[in-house]
């Protein structure tokens, strides 16, 4: 079913193919006129690697510029996050607007983007949710290219478990579904499981039975802040200032109009101002004076110490909420579900982090005597029905991209890309439609509470 | 482990208790518009600081009270019956 680099690059302009080592030179070529300000981007490649290993690598520079802000931006974003960034530079690249700014309140890609999981997927349930999840996952397949930024895609494959009849129902389910979306997705016996996983406790008298599951060969994991940088780097080449320490503290209005916002570094004016910040989004919302479907929680996660290779897969037990896989450098990462009463404080509670390690334990028995590293949480944007909000707000010229919930991670670029959209033309993206504030005024929820596989 | 002060029992561990959201909801009639019965059901406060929420101590005395805590520091400042009104 899957075509996904070249339906990707289908999208993409001509000549702006992901892989295009001329990307850069294309984009200077089309969006800015020749001597206007563009900043020089060296290339990153094996050959610049090879030749910095003879000069002791001293030919190292920033990979983006940390801009102090200006008095006026086109389009000014809050949240210097992943899709914060990936929203400024597809503002660039997709819209030719480059007067763009990110203001980031502590350093870029350091609230959620550094604290989730690193899993992207795209085993939705309904149609608008598959369209918009994978338009993701294709965005990432070609990412590395696309960004000249190594983001260690692995598409290693993720392994939904079902522990009970119910479950093999709900997940027959589940697979079609995804396949009458175009999504590729395979029901999974439990020798065939054995083999993709054999960390697993599979015996019939394993505390967690497992009696099957299903698998999307996609799914995997990308490298959380190579994703945040690769952003910031291609962003910053074509013009966009991406400003840390910059806390927004109000709006700033004219009659209705939002016209720009209130920071610790003074006064920014802005044509259209987006905000990108997951959990702390009813916080600015709550600045601009309206209120939003969100509810902050704590959803944390953690890694043991490094070992060899014992796990090239990606597990997921929806059953009791346990989310692992292996890093590249080794650790065993442990996601878990959330911490069911609302919170800003970046921490997890104590029950939950038990109920998850015994959870891991009772799946991979030889992960018992692992020394758990470090543990922390991220602050996640739950709405009612686990979907995105992407589009405009009741304020004139501002504009939200929130509600990812326990999911921002894997969605990074198709929110970018459908954030960017609606901020430069005013009009929602195709596939941010479905995805408006307005939705819980109509009642047109995408309840994928349960589609997402995680326990909300 | 949060300690949550149940109105009946006292002091107990955060995993007998489940969390029921904001406090003080009042539900609008039944003419209420759309817009009003969607913020009703969907639209909080959500604030970084003082949360008035519900909590039922459900594996124990079952009772629901209210408490007064902070997001952040997660500090509880108030416990009180479901009936009462908020403390100022």
């Amino acid at each position: 079913m899957s075509v996904p680099r070249a339906a990707a690059a289908a999208r993409l302009k001509p000549g702006l193919r992901p892989g295009s080592s001329k990307m850069h030179n294309n984009l200077a070529n089309e969006n800015f006129p020749r001597g206007s300000r563009l900043p020089v981007l060296r290339n990153y490649s094996a050959w610049g690697l090879l030749r910095g290993a003879f000069s002791g690598h001293r030919h190292w520079s920033p990979a983006w510029r940390d801009a102090t802000p200006k008095s006026r931006y086109d389009v000014l974003i809050v949240g210097g996050g992943g899709h914060g960034l990936a929203t400024a530079y597809y503002l660039a690249r997709n819209h030719g607007i480059s007067e763009v700014a990110v203001v980031e309140r502590g350093w870029i890609g350091g609230g959620n983007t550094g604290r989730n999981t690193t899993i992207v997927r795209s085993n939705y349930l309904y149609p608008e949710s598959a369209r918009l999840y994978d338009f993701s996952l294709k965005l990432y397949e070609g990412l590395s290219r696309e960004l000249n930024f190594n983001i260690m895609l692995s598409q290693r494959g993720l392994i939904v478990l079902a522990h009970s009849r119910h479950d093999l129902d709900a997940m027959a389910r589940w697979a079609n579904a995804m396949r009458m979306n175009g999504v590729s997705a395979d029901l999974l016996t439990v020798p065939q499981i054995a083999e993709l996983a054999p960390a697993l406790d599979l015996s019939p008298a394993a505390r967690l039975p497992v009696l099957g599951g299903f698998h999307q060969r996609r799914a995997g994991c990308a490298r959380h802040d190579a994703v945040a940088w690769g952003y910031a780097r291609a962003a910053a080449a074509l013009g966009v200032d991406i400003i840390q320490n910059c806390e927004v503290e109000d709006f700033l209005r004219e009659e209705a109009r939002i016209v720009g916002v209130k920071t610790s570094r003074g006064l920014i004016r802005a044509d259209r101002v987006g905000i990108a910040a997951a959990g702390h989004s009813s916080v600015l919302a709550g600045l601009a004076g309206f209120r939003l479907p969100v509810t902050s929680y704590a959803l944390q996660a953690m890694v043991s110490e490094p070992i060899k290779p014992v796990l090239d897969t990606v597990i997921l037990s929806p059953g009791t909420g346990a989310y692992v896989s292996q890093s590249d450098k080794g650790e065993i990462v442990i996601g878990a579900m959330l911490d069911l009463f609302a919170s800003y404080a970046q921490r997890g509670s104590f029950a939950v982090k038990q109920s998850i390690l015994a959870a891991t334990l009772a799946l991979f028995p030889s992960f018992s005597r692992l020394r758990l590293l470090r543990q922390w949480a991220g602050i996640v944007d739950v709405v009612h029905d686990s979907s995105p909000i992407i589009g405009a707000t009741p304020l004139p010229n501002l504009y939200i991209n929130c509600g990812w919930g326990t999911g921002g991670f894997k969605a990074i670029p198709a929110g970018g890309w459908t954030f960017a959209h609606v901020l430069a033309t005013g009009q929602n993206h195709p596939l941010a439609e479905p995805f408006q504030l307005e939705r819980f005024i109509s009642g047109r929820l995408i309840d994928e509470a349960a589609a997402s596989g995680i326990a909300h | 482990m949060m300690q949550i002060p149940c109105i009946y029992c006292g002091p107990r561990d955060e995993s007998e208790f489940v969390c029921a959201g904001a406090s003080h909801i009042a539900r609008p009639g039944l003419d209420a518009s759309d817009q009003a019965w969607g913020e009703y059901l969907f639209f909080r406060d959500n604030p970084k600081g003082l949360l008035l929420e519900r909590w039922r101590h459900v594996y124990g005395c079952g009772v629901w009270f209210n408490i007064a805590r902070d997001t952040v520091t997660h500090e509880i400042s108030s416990v009180y019956a479901m009936a009462e009104p908020p403390p100022q």
